[in-house]
């Protein structure tokens, strides 16, 4: 059974619709690249699978419906969202924000210390005070002591210098390797996705017209549906 | 600049201090002064929980305060009238023991925040502030109609309530009770910010939207805070009929709602001793200004404009120098 299974998901913001059939299988331990133009709907996808807006077809955690569900029990049911632009708690410190959304888990204060250095060294300091880079660092921390199954990041290298961009990808290989927890991956660096990622899913005009090994995924491809 | 954590056990203190000379120099109405800045203020820290770490605005917070002045009322006029409260079925004798009628008081002041806050938070924003207030009126209407305890008059205890081992009736002994149990609310306030359940609040309060993607159920986290709230509140409204031995629709009107707000602005809204700083100078004012003239409001209005403007985190952040508890 897939850890998670998207089929014929739709979705639309109000009367304008976004989605016309998006398909994905992320098997557990499977790190996942959603690929494709801007627009194309790959965000949508997303707050469509956590339940962030209403959406119709199959859309299953395990075996369970996740339609049925709101967007709070999705996160518990183990999908740890990165959204795109940070958004970290701004008024609280590095340490309370990742206290706040803290569930039972092999992630802790510490293990995510461990990951991001850089987060333990400004642990008393209010998310608003941070850099764009550790902003996203703590993002990514907060979803992580959520301890999910599947972690999904939403461009979660979008704006930052070249240096913090390594260290985030490090890190997310990091978690690849250290404990196999299924990555479902929204970026513009086709490169660094092509080396972390096991399969991809391309969409286009809010549809999947591709989805296979990594290996699979040609030049030709990347020119026709993902613009490099 | 002076630090917060000071600042936090310099002004209890400083409370104490103020009582404990006004006993020495035998000035018993500054005592009863001191004893209407902790129960307001322990009203206040209630709805700080609310306001301060949940974001949530409640122009109805006299509903509690009243709640718990006639959950008094009503069982001290039983006691001192020796008839028995009987609600169907169901007799309830009169009692003059205040742990007693602490227990009622915070229990109907919680179940009363869970009803208003199981209806008012399907809303936000102006909504709640608008259904908050709706709810405070019609509980104000409903009390001056009661005519069974008074209506619209109100209703006098002759004799304050008995603790085991004090005497109320002396003001310095009162004002201890009413001091321990603001100490216990500054407690508790503390220990709810710094806890995962406060901080999951203080997110919520920020972004609700995005609580939810870690998990955490915004709405049921305000409720929570609405209601532990509305008890302390409702609380002090006991605490406040003990002191005048007196209650009145007056407990449940919305200006009341609204002193509270303003206590907790000036003093510096989220700030663990804000309410208190809020409810000394509101008494210090209606004391000194009152006694001038009787449109001493105008001089409050003054101090809240120039703090609104001037300093963002009321009192606390003018003498800390930061907006926030945080900032």
């Amino acid at each position: 059974m897939s850890l998670l299974s998207v089929q014929g998901l739709q979705a639309s913001y109000g009367e304008v619709p976004a989605l016309f059939g998006v398909d994905l299988h992320i098997e557990p331990g499977m790190v996942m690249a959603l690929m494709g133009r801007n627009g194309t709907g790959k965000s949508t996808t997303v707050k469509a699978i956590c339940r962030m807006l209403p959406s119709t077809g199959r859309l299953f955690l395990e075996g369970q419906n996740l339609h049925a569900l709101p967007s709070y029990k999705v996160a518990r049911l183990g999908i740890g969202l990165v959204p795109e632009g940070r958004r970290c708690f701004t008024d609280l410190t590095v340490t309370e924000n990742l206290i706040a959304a803290a569930r039972p888990g092999p992630w802790d204060l510490a293990t995510i210390g461990q990951l991001f250095p850089r987060l333990s060294e400004r642990s008393t300091q209010t998310a608003s005070s941070l850099s764009g880079g550790e902003q996203q660092m703590l993002a990514i921390g907060r979803a992580l002591m959520t301890n999910p199954r599947l972690l999904i990041l939403d461009e979660a290298t979008e704006g930052l210098a070249p240096i913090v961009r390594q260290e985030i990808w490090s890190a997310i290989r990091r978690i690849k390797a250290e404990t196999g927890m299924a990555i479902l991956l929204i970026d513009k660096s086709i490169k660094e996705l092509a080396t972390v990622s096991d399969t991809a899913v391309i969409l286009s005009r809010g549809q999947t017209v591709w989805a296979g090994s990594m290996l699979d995924f040609t030049p030709d491809l990347a020119s026709r549906y993902v613009g490099v | 600049m002076i630090p917060e954590r000071f600042i936090t056990f310099a002004v209890p203190a400083g409370l104490f201090i103020i009582a404990i000379l006004a006993f020495w120099t035998d000035e018993p109405f500054t005592i009863t002064l001191t004893t209407r800045v902790a129960i307001l203020g322990l009203a206040a820290v209630g709805l700080n929980i609310a306001l301060g770490i949940g974001g949530l605005v409640s122009l109805g917070h006299a509903a509690f305060f009243g709640l718990g002045g006639y959950a008094m009322g009503i069982l001290a006029y039983h006691a001192q009238t020796y008839s028995p409260l009987t609600l169907g079925p169901l007799v309830i004798e009169g009692t003059k023991s205040m742990p007693v009628i602490w227990i009622v008081a915070v229990v109907t002041s919680a179940l009363a925040a869970l009803a208003i806050g199981v209806l008012s938070l399907r809303t936000s924003g102006v909504y709640f502030i608008m259904i908050t207030l709706a709810f405070g009126q019609m509980l104000y209407y409903f009390s001056v109609s009661w005519s069974a305890y008074g209506g619209e008059d109100g209703l006098s205890i002759y004799l304050r309530n008995e603790f085991p081992g004090i005497n109320t009736l002396v003001p310095i002994q009162f004002f201890g009770l009413c001091f321990v149990l603001l100490c216990l609310a500054l407690v508790l306030q503390a220990r709810l910010r710094g806890s995962s359940f406060g901080l999951a609040l203080n997110a919520a309060r920020q972004a609700p939207a995005r609580v939810e993607t870690v998990g955490l159920n915004p709405v049921r986290l305000k409720l929570l805070a609405f209601v532990i709230s509305g008890a302390i509140t409702g609380l002090a409204g006991a605490l406040y009929a003990d002191l005048n031995r007196f209650v009145s629709p007056s407990m449940f009107s919305w200006h009341l709602s609204g002193e509270l707000i303003v206590l907790i602005i000036i003093g510096g809204v989220g700030r663990l001793v804000g309410p208190v700083i809020g409810a000394a100078l509101f008494v210090a004012l209606e004391h000194w200004l009152g006694g001038l003239t009787e449109y001493w409001h105008i001089g409050l209005g003054a101090i809240l404009l120039g703090i609104v403007l001037f300093s963002r985190g009321g009192v606390i952040g003018f003498l800390t120098g930061k907006a926030g508890p945080n900032v």
